[in-house]
């Protein structure tokens, strides 16, 4: 067996998976073709970002839940968020959303040179949204609604407000995480497109990061409602 | 989304086909999965399924000897109705460590991840799951996983119970809360890369001509436990999550002292933790179907009702979390619903034991080792699962939640039902893993053993629970002694049951005869390949052109020859470097 399968069998021992393109190709060693190679990477992806949807389903649960109970206090906490620097995050996510489609597209075409560009463009919109957020979070801070500690609130609903704070941070702090190894992911990628491992017969890992980013994205186009938006009528007041 | 199986491929490349005999010297195949490569590093970065499931099988091992440690301990503290063992303090730590390294450290990977990851891509013909690296990197997950829980023991233990209810959990509690949650939670991912492993590997790998219909019941459990398994665990590693948050922060999402409520927690909790008993029993029912079908050498009675049983297990085991807060407080509406859904959750189970039943009916039945577990599975699962209706049942759970009874009824499934599979597994696969047969004799009286000792063990616990000695106390009045005595004694013959066979299937690694490719003549992909399996499990890829479990053909210890299917295909999936 091993003068047969001779490159695989090293490979399989050292743990490098022909990914990169030698003479192999990037057919891995248990597949029988690209086709049913890429179908297994959808189907993975896919089910990987139910398994996202539950996790983030089990907190905006719990959210919901609290928002149910503690409207009043809710709708007073989320007052305090900033909704301009909020929906410049939401325009800078859709904006990447859509380099990262048109990323898939150039890897599709074989535009090596564009799909880097891209690739790095949206890493850049990703990285402008945690600026932001970096600073949302640091204003929150100032004003001592950090929860912890260091929370500091006056009012009747302080304790209800108290309970706001940890999901806002709870919740855009693990969406933030999920950027963060997304554009993690996408410096690795740039490296391998710039390489030249994609192309018309193989994009299927650009494709499947093009998933995962468009979740991310979705998650926050749900955050930011639930968060931002449902305290803009009590701002006014304030 | 297309079906690979239905597409029966021709390909150019044929190996050149050997003869068969030169590949053996006896009958022990000259190179297997075993013997490409030796030392540490081949093992620690392989990617073969079956060398992870030999990991995994090592790691579950140690797991389980260091929970079984504690059992140990609790039930010798339980020998006398005095606390003269240990103090409360530390019997609450040994109890939450032995629940938490038997659930999430042995039971919940121990079918899937050892004899799943091995025997499932052999079973739909493919030469390794869909995922290898991430099937690694799920063992590595779960290994750092287990070492956050193991640096917890050495901070100073847990004392919340396996299932870390809040606001003890998230705020009172002085023990090494967070390092355990944290481990919890980590290993909780390699449960999910296991299952999305599965589920691709059944859709998109399976060989020509192996449809859904053919599957091996084995497989359809564990598709039934691996959407659990996606679906469950993120909730629960929310959960645990926000404890964890709360542990570290002070945040007040579970404290009600700032508002948070502590039973949605529960909710949170039980929302993975009771479909998680079904991850934990599905697999093990995969087992006992192929078992009961080859030890019975008859076709398994009602394929179809077994295959969707397992699904609607998956399904309406979902539904059912809140029958373990009847007496939480949650309203009273929400107690009968989940009650009457408590009761159908029950029916699949039952259309499982009574197919097995029917399959044994006129079979030509048996005792091989596998065989006597799987006896022991079939009664010790239905008194399970029959107590189970008591506490589905609103007035007799008020009376019996948090007894010994509880503790009795999930023993009863988790071990007398789970682990009774698992050992069943062990011992029907084990040739096929090593290429060895162990000690039958010894097998069988272990068999015999931990039938013994786990009815002594856990069935006073159901009349104690019944008198209502309440669970994890360290103490108790002296009119239970009697039952706690016997317990204890039969604990003693359930350790010695386990064990004998750690002794005689590590003997069997050396000295064992050689087992050949089919000992129990069963029928399966996973027996019509050499024993230990070659590498890339076939020499071609299989061509399935018959029913799954058809007993009635002769079945022999050895190789089809080359090319001597029903179909002589062509392998359509030669290597292709
Ligand atoms: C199939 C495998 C099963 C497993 C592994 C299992 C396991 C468990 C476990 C671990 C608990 C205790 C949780 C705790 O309080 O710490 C439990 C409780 C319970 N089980 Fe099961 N169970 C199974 C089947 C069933 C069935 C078939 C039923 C009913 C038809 C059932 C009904 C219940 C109820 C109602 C409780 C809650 C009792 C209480 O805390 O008051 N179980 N089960
Ligand atoms: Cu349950």
């Amino acid at each position: 067996m091993s003068q047969q399968h001779g490159p695989v069998t090293a490979a399989v021992m050292t743990g490098t998976m022909p990914d990169m393109p030698d003479h192999d190709g990037p057919l891995q060693h248990h597949f029988d073709d690209m086709a049913q190679q890429n179908e297994s990477s959808a189907l993975g992806m896919w089910l990987f970002l139910l398994t996202e949807l539950m996790f983030f389903g089990g907190v905006m649960t719990a959210y919901a839940v609290y928002r149910y109970l503690f409207n009043a206090a809710f709708a007073e906490g989320a007052s305090h968020l900033d909704v301009r620097l909020g929906t410049t995050n939401t325009i800078i996510l859709i904006f990447s959303s859509l380099t990262m489609a048109l990323a898939v597209r150039a890897a599709q075409m074989d535009k090596r040179k564009l799909l880097v560009g891209l690739l790095i463009a949206t890493m850049l919109f990703g990285g402008a949204f945690l600026v932001i957020k970096g600073i949302e979070y640091a204003h929150k801070w100032e004003a001592g609604h950090v929860p912890g500690a260091y929370f500091h609130y006056e009012g009747p609903l302080a304790n209800h407000v108290h309970l706001f704070f940890s999901f806002y941070f709870t919740m855009t702090g693990i969406h933030a995480l999920h950027m963060v190894l997304g554009i993690g992911w996408m410096a690795w990628l740039v490296l391998r497109s710039a390489r030249g491992d994609f192309g018309v017969g193989y994009y299927a890992p650009i494709e499947m990061t093009g998933l995962y980013w468009h979740f991310v994205d979705i998650v926050w186009i749900f955050l930011f409602p639930l968060l931002y938006l449902f305290g803009a009528g009590a701002a006014a007041g304030h | 989304m297309s079906d690979r199986a239905a597409t029966p491929k021709t390909a150019s490349e044929r190996p050149p086909t050997r003869r068969r005999r030169s590949r053996y010297e006896g009958d022990v195949p000259r190179e297997h999965y075993l013997n490409v490569a030796y030392g540490l590093k081949s093992w620690l970065f392989t990617i073969d399924h079956k060398r992870i499931a030999i990991l995994y099988l090592l790691s579950i091992t140690a797991f389980f000897a260091l929970g079984g440690l504690m059992a140990v301990f609790i039930r010798l503290e339980l020998l006398t109705p005095a606390g003269d063992l240990m103090t409360s303090e530390i019997y609450n730590r040994v109890f939450t460590l032995h629940g938490v390294l038997m659930v999430f450290f042995f039971l919940i990977p121990s079918i899937p991840a050892v004899f799943g990851n091995f025997f499932l891509p052999m079973m739909v013909g493919a030469k390794d799951m869909a995922f290898p690296r991430l099937n690694l990197a799920s063992w590595y997950i779960y290994s750092l996983g287990g070492v956050f829980t193991l640096a917890a023991i050495v901070a100073g233990g847990v004392d919340t119970g396996w299932t870390f209810y809040t606001p003890y959990s998230s705020t009172y509690s002085n023990s090494a809360v967070a390092l355990t949650a944290i481990g919890v939670f980590i290993n909780g991912f390699s449960s999910i890369f296991t299952g999305l492993n599965f589920i691709v590997t059944i859709h998109k790998m399976r060989a020509p001509g192996m449809t859904w219909m053919r599957l091996p019941l084995f497989v359809w459990a564990n598709y039934a436990a691996a959407l659990i398994m996606i679906l469950g665990t993120p909730v629960v590693a929310m959960a645990i999550f926000l404890v964890a948050v709360e542990r570290l922060f002070g945040v007040g999402i579970f404290d009600p002292a700032l508002g948070g409520d502590p039973i949605l927690y529960q909710h949170l909790f039980w929302f993975y933790s009771h479909p998680a008993v079904y991850i934990m029993i599905l697999p093990s029912m995969g087992v006992m179907s192929e078992v009961i079908a080859c030890f019975s050498r008859k076709r398994i009675f009602g394929y179809g009702f077994i295959a969707a049983s397992s699904l609607a297990i998956a399904t309406v085991g979902f539904l059912v979390w809140g029958h373990h807060m009847f007496v939480s407080g949650q309203s009273i509406y929400a107690s009968m619903v989940f009650s009457v859904l408590t009761m159908l959750v029950a029916v699949p189970s039952a259309v499982k034991v009574f197919n097995w039943l029917a399959t044994l009916w006129r079979g030509s039945i048996s005792f091989e080792t596998p065989m006597l577990y799987a006896f022991g599975f079939l009664g010790l699962f239905t008194v399970g699962g029959l107590t189970g209706l008591y506490l589905g049942t609103l007035a007799t759970d008020v009376h019996l939640h948090d007894t010994y009874f509880i503790v009795a009824h999930f023993h009863y499934i988790m071990v007398g039902g789970a682990v009774m599979g698992y050992l069943a597994a062990v011992h029907f696969w084990w040739p096929k893993m090593t290429g060895r047969m162990y000690s039958e004799w010894w097998g069988r009286l272990s068999a015999g053993l931990l039938f013994i000792g786990f009815n002594l063990t856990f069935f006073p616990q159901f009349l104690m629970g019944y008198m209502g000695m309440p669970r994890r106390y360290h103490f108790y009045p002296e009119e239970w002694q009697v039952l706690n005595v016997l317990s204890t004694a039969g604990a003693s013959i359930l350790g010695l049951g386990y064990l004998i066979p750690i002794i005689y299937l590590t003997y069997s690694l050396r000295y064992g005869p050689i087992a050949g490719p089919n000992p129990w003549r069963a029928t399966g992909l996973e027996w019509t390949t050499a024993s230990p399996p070659p590498q890339h499990n076939f020499e071609q890829t299989p061509v399935v052109t018959e029913e799954p479990y058809d007993y009635s053909k002769p079945i022999v210890n050895d190789l089809p020859a080359p090319g001597a299917g029903a179909e002589p295909k062509p392998s359509p999936a030669a290597p292709r470097s």
